[in-house]
């Protein structure tokens, strides 16, 4: 069978990427606007066509598009273009503007598609290496930084470390099996009993390799550094897209051929996730950088998103997808104000920078401030939610131990947030910021609209992930 | 389902919120239209709300008024609302309250104005949306959701240690909330539900009901607060503007108890009955404990703080003594301390917009200057050590007649609150209001304005309408109460016969 419509929409991006690589290099002048512009385009019309696009395997079973891909690929896209609106005004401000970038985030996006929609190990290297190429470039992308380029290097370096990893576990995986197709995997390991040891080391070192590229709890190290010293533009989008990319993969990964092993690695998961939520709460409480403390969030919200994984059900992919959606969203938005912290046309980034905000600039603190509490789980905003639905299937699943650890870890969590409002409410006032790009106004508002109203519609996200949790169980 | 009465009064402050942000103009202007915006909205909620004081019918123990849309229909949790004799009176006392705090920092709050009165109605709606709501998760968004708002109100307006105290009551708080978030979880796995009328009647296994209780005590225990998690309130209280302590003292202190009483005690029947001496010993010690910490306190509003958790000590003895009386006193007690400790807050707040100090050492014969001061003090003061005639005699007497029945000791115990409050009121009220003036400062202070006479008297009248004629109180709750306590010897006779069957 060879369907080569289902992969239309990584095509079409493709293909756009490499026309803005033209047009950027023929044309002269504000290549940098008309070549983002295109990438959002592009990025919408791939949401059209995975919207739209046909379902169903190909390519020698090695692609697969089903609702629980096209869940994530929206996501994805929402994600990286979020990012790209971001970018605009930010390159500019910082001196970085060119064309290569929208081309990088557009070439990484396909990555994450493609890692999405891999049914057999190998197309899951091949995005994910994709993917991974481009990040690094971003990460250094203002090359004149030190800081930057050190980011780079090592994300790089130890990228270059968990690939290998992976590519090992994937070795083993398939000397010890034989296959490397997922549909054939799972069918081998029906009966756990079945699975060699060498399989289980093989499952594990792709564990590893993906608990990485999540940075959950203890491959997080690289997280801090790469996010404090890329470029903020960069951080906004290393924080979303990627994300669910990776957690997408981590979810296919081990429900699809490695269902079967539930009991082998539930317990792995349960630590990890549990490492994640409590350093993440802990590590951030001695942070003055605003974007090492979003850094370390990240670890934790991944900890979270990671507990619903660990049930091992529908109702816990449920949860993470759930649980992602609103991540993004709230992530988004929060970077977007961080944007937003400039004085002087110098982009400022520590947290003492925002005192006092709420007097100067009433709007901006007030969305920050939603956000915060959004990420500290604070009912009737989105956070909640995100966590509502992994709790529940972590309750279900009978992970008491996970459970409370999760709760009382959003506690400790909610101790560094408040503490941002804190300082933006409760502080004398710094300095005003300069004035705000309209793009990034755009940003906060419509991500910090969609957080505060989520408890009205919640359904269709739900729904629809209910929809791509199950598409995975079948 | 006629006319969606509850949600009317529940959202329609935001309504007031969303004009408010349209205010243009400098700053005076939004101030003051702030002010008017704030204060109409909460008048015509307190008017909405008086419609269902009126139409409430007495005689029936169910809920009534009750909207059901669903929400998330495929987990079957609704947006489901509905208030019973319970939960009626705290619905009004939240919207009687409402306005009375936006009065009383009329003149108090002169910074930021407009983002206070916007703090102000989102926590109205989030306290009735509380009190009505009839769905667990619905119940715990609005529960969890109040933290924000109260969080900015001290953080923002609140006194020097304003900071420390805000962060304090949000951790505390918080904890507490999360662990029963699970154990809702855990009910709305096994009930298949989170409708609060049905979970009432669900029967847990008597081992998962020790759980639940325990993270529900988690939570409600802060709230209240119970000794020894009560250290939150003190703080919060002093560095609270005087809106903010009454609001806390008047309605969230509130939310604890009558989440003991929703949840604890009528889901959980065995479980309660089996912690009741443990919350007894707890309730004992803070009736006592906290009423001599009240004599030794220098801070007027940390002295009412500390009666605060002595008061409320009086009101889980009553909740937890399972039988008409008790409860009956409970819930009197909780609705007596809304208004008089409210009263009692906005009585400090009087002298201290006036003189910007709390110390009591600072004050001394006020009477001289402030006679009618003197009287509204004099009032409350007697209301909060429970002279008969007023609101707080009621309830300590109805929770000591309840404690009887179970025990002696828990009723002279716990009745010792009423002397050793007499002792710590009577005393605050001497230092502040009798001697002689020794300060130049407090010869020329003004005696209460016209506006200050509106804000108390209200109060007075409630206070002596609870004192005098209960009934029209204890009336709206008979029947609730009743059919609980009935339910309760039921589920607790069953499980008897239940644990005898299996020996």
């Amino acid at each position: 069978m060879n369907n080569w419509m289902i992969a239309l929409p990584e095509i079409v991006l493709a293909v756009t990427g490499l026309a803005i690589l033209i047009i950027g290099v023929l044309r002269k002048q504000d290549a940098v606007l008309v070549c983002t512009m295109l990438a959002i385009g592009g990025f919408l019309i791939a949401g059209l066509l995975v919207l739209n696009g046909a379902r169903g395997g190909g390519y020698n079973g090695q692609f697969v598009s089903d609702s629980f891909s096209s869940f994530n690929k929206i996501l994805i896209l929402i994600g990286a273009s979020l990012a790209a609106i971001l970018s605009l005004d930010f390159n500019r401000q910082q001196k970085i503007e060119r064309f290569e970038y929208p081309v990088l985030l557009l070439l990484a996006t396909v990555g994450m598609m493609i890692m999405v929609s891999a049914s057999n190990l190998m197309t899951l290297y091949l995005g994910l290496e994709l993917q991974s190429l481009s990040l690094y470039v971003l990460a250094a992308f203002a090359r004149d930084d030190l800081r930057s380029s050190e980011a780079g290097l090592k994300y790089f370096v130890l990228g270059g470390l968990a690939s290998g990893l992976l590519l090992y576990g994937i070795s083993l995986v398939y000397g010890f099996s034989g296959t490397m197709d997922f549909g054939r995997l799972a069918t081998l390991l029906t009966n756990p009993a079945a699975a060699s040891p060498g399989l289980i080391v093989g499952v594990v070192f792709v564990l590893v390799g993906l608990a990485f590229k999540v940075s959950a709890v203890p491959f997080h190290m690289w997280t801090p550094d790469v996010y404090e010293g890329a470029p903020t533009s960069v951080t906004v989008f290393f924080a979303t897209a990627p994300k669910v990319a990776a957690m997408a993969l981590l979810l296919r990964v081990m429900c699809s051929p490695f269902g079967h092993l539930l009991a082998a690695w539930q317990s792995l998961i349960v630590i990890v996730a549990i490492a994640s939520m409590v350093l993440g709460a802990f590590a951030a409480i001695g942070q003055t950088n605003i974007k090492r403390l979003m850094a370390y969030s990240s670890i934790g919200h991944m900890g979270y998103a990671l507990a619903g994984l660990a049930v091992g059900t529908p109702e816990g992919v449920r949860g993470v997808l759930v649980y992602m959606t609103i991540y993004v969203i709230m992530t988004a938005g929060t970077f977007a104000c961080i944007i937003a912290m400039r004085r002087q046309g110098r982009a400022v980034e520590q947290i003492a920078d925002l005192s006092g905000l709420a007097s100067n600039d009433a709007g901006l603190a007030m969305l920050l401030a939603v956000f915060m509490f959004s990420l500290a789980g604070i009912p009737l905003l989105a956070g909640f939610f995100a966590k509502l639905y992994v709790f529940l299937a972590a309750v279900q699943g009978g992970l008491w131990t996970l459970a409370v650890v999760g709760v009382l870890s959003s506690v400790v969590g909610a101790f560094y947030y408040i503490r941002i409002i804190k300082v933006m409410y409760f502080d004398p006032a710094a300095g005003a910021f300069d004035r705000r790009a309209p793009s990034l106004s755009f940003v906060a508002g419509l991500t910090g609209l969609a957080t505060v109203l989520f408890f009205l519609f919640p359904s269709p996200v739900v729904d629809a992930a209910n929809v791509a949790a199950h598409a995975l169980f079948r | 389902m006629g006319f969606p009465l509850l949600s009317l009064i529940t959202w329609l402050p935001m309504v007031g919120v969303l004009f408010m942000l349209t205010i243009r103009g400098d700053e005076k202007t939004v101030a003051s239209n702030a002010r008017w915006t704030a204060l109409w909205t909460s008048l015509i909620v307190m008017l909405i709300s008086l419609v269902i004081w009126v139409k409430f019918d007495r005689s029936s123990a169910g809920f009534q008024f009750v909207e059901d849309v669903a929400w998330l229909p495929e987990y079957k949790v609704g947006y489901k609302m509905g208030v019973d004799g319970i939960s009626v009176l705290f619905v009004l006392l939240s919207t009687v309250l409402t306005p009375i705090c936006i009065l009383a920092s009329w003149e108090s709050i002169q910074t930021k104005v407009r983002e206070f009165m916007i703090a102000f109605l989102i926590l109205e709606t989030m306290m009735v949306g509380m009190f009505c709501a009839l769905d667990f998760v619905v119940f715990y968004m609005f529960f969890e959701a109040v933290l924000i708002p109260m969080y900015l109100i001290i953080g923002v307006w609140g006194g020097p240690r304003r900071v420390y105290a805000a962060v304090k009551f949000f951790l505390y708080t918080l904890t507490g909330s999360v662990l029963m978030l699970l154990a809702l979880l855990a009910m709305w796995l096994q009930a298949g539900t989170t409708d609060i009328p049905t979970l009432m009647h669900t029967h847990f296994a008597v081992h998962t009901q020790t759980w639940l209780f325990l993270a529900f005590f988690a939570s409600f225990a802060v709230k209240v607060p119970m000794w020894p998690v009560h250290t939150w309130l003190p703080d919060a209280h002093v560095e609270a503007p005087t809106a903010g302590s009454v609001i806390l003292a008047g309605v969230l202190l509130k939310m604890g108890a009558y989440g003991f009483i929703r949840f604890s005690i009528p889901m959980l029947p065995d479980a309660a009955a089996y912690f009741a001496p443990f919350i007894y010993t707890l309730s004992v010690v803070a009736v006592i404990y906290t009423s001599l910490v009240a004599l030794a306190q220098e801070d007027m509003k940390k002295l009412i703080a500390y009666s605060s958790v002595a008061h409320m000590g009086v009101v889980t003895i009553g909740l937890f003594t399972f039988n008409e009386q008790g409860i009956q006193g409970g819930l009197f007690m909780m609705l007596s301390h809304g208004v008089v400790s409210a009263a009692l807050f906005l009585i400090v707040g009087v002298i201290y917009d006036r003189i910007h100090t709390r110390e009591i050492a600072r004050y001394g014969g006020l009477a001289d200057r402030m006679p009618n001061y003197a009287l509204a003090f004099m009032l409350f003061a007697m209301a909060s050590c429970g002279l008969p005639g007023t609101a707080g005699f009621v309830g300590e007497f109805l929770v000591i007649v309840g404690a009887l029945k179970i025990n002696f000791w828990l009723a002279t115990l716990g009745g010792a609150g009423m002397i050793l409050g007499a002792a710590y009121t009577l005393y605050l009220y001497r230092r502040v209001i009798f001697g002689r003036i020794t300060r130049d400062d407090l010869r020329h202070i003004m005696d209460l304005s016209p506006r200050e006479w509106l804000v108390f008297a209200p109060l007075i009248v409630l206070t002596l309408w609870m004192g005098i004629y209960p009934s029209s109180f204890t009336g709206f709750w008979d029947a609730s109460v009743a059919a609980m306590v009935k339910q309760h010897t039921a589920a607790l006779a069953e499980s008897v016969k239940l644990a005898g069957g299996l020996h």
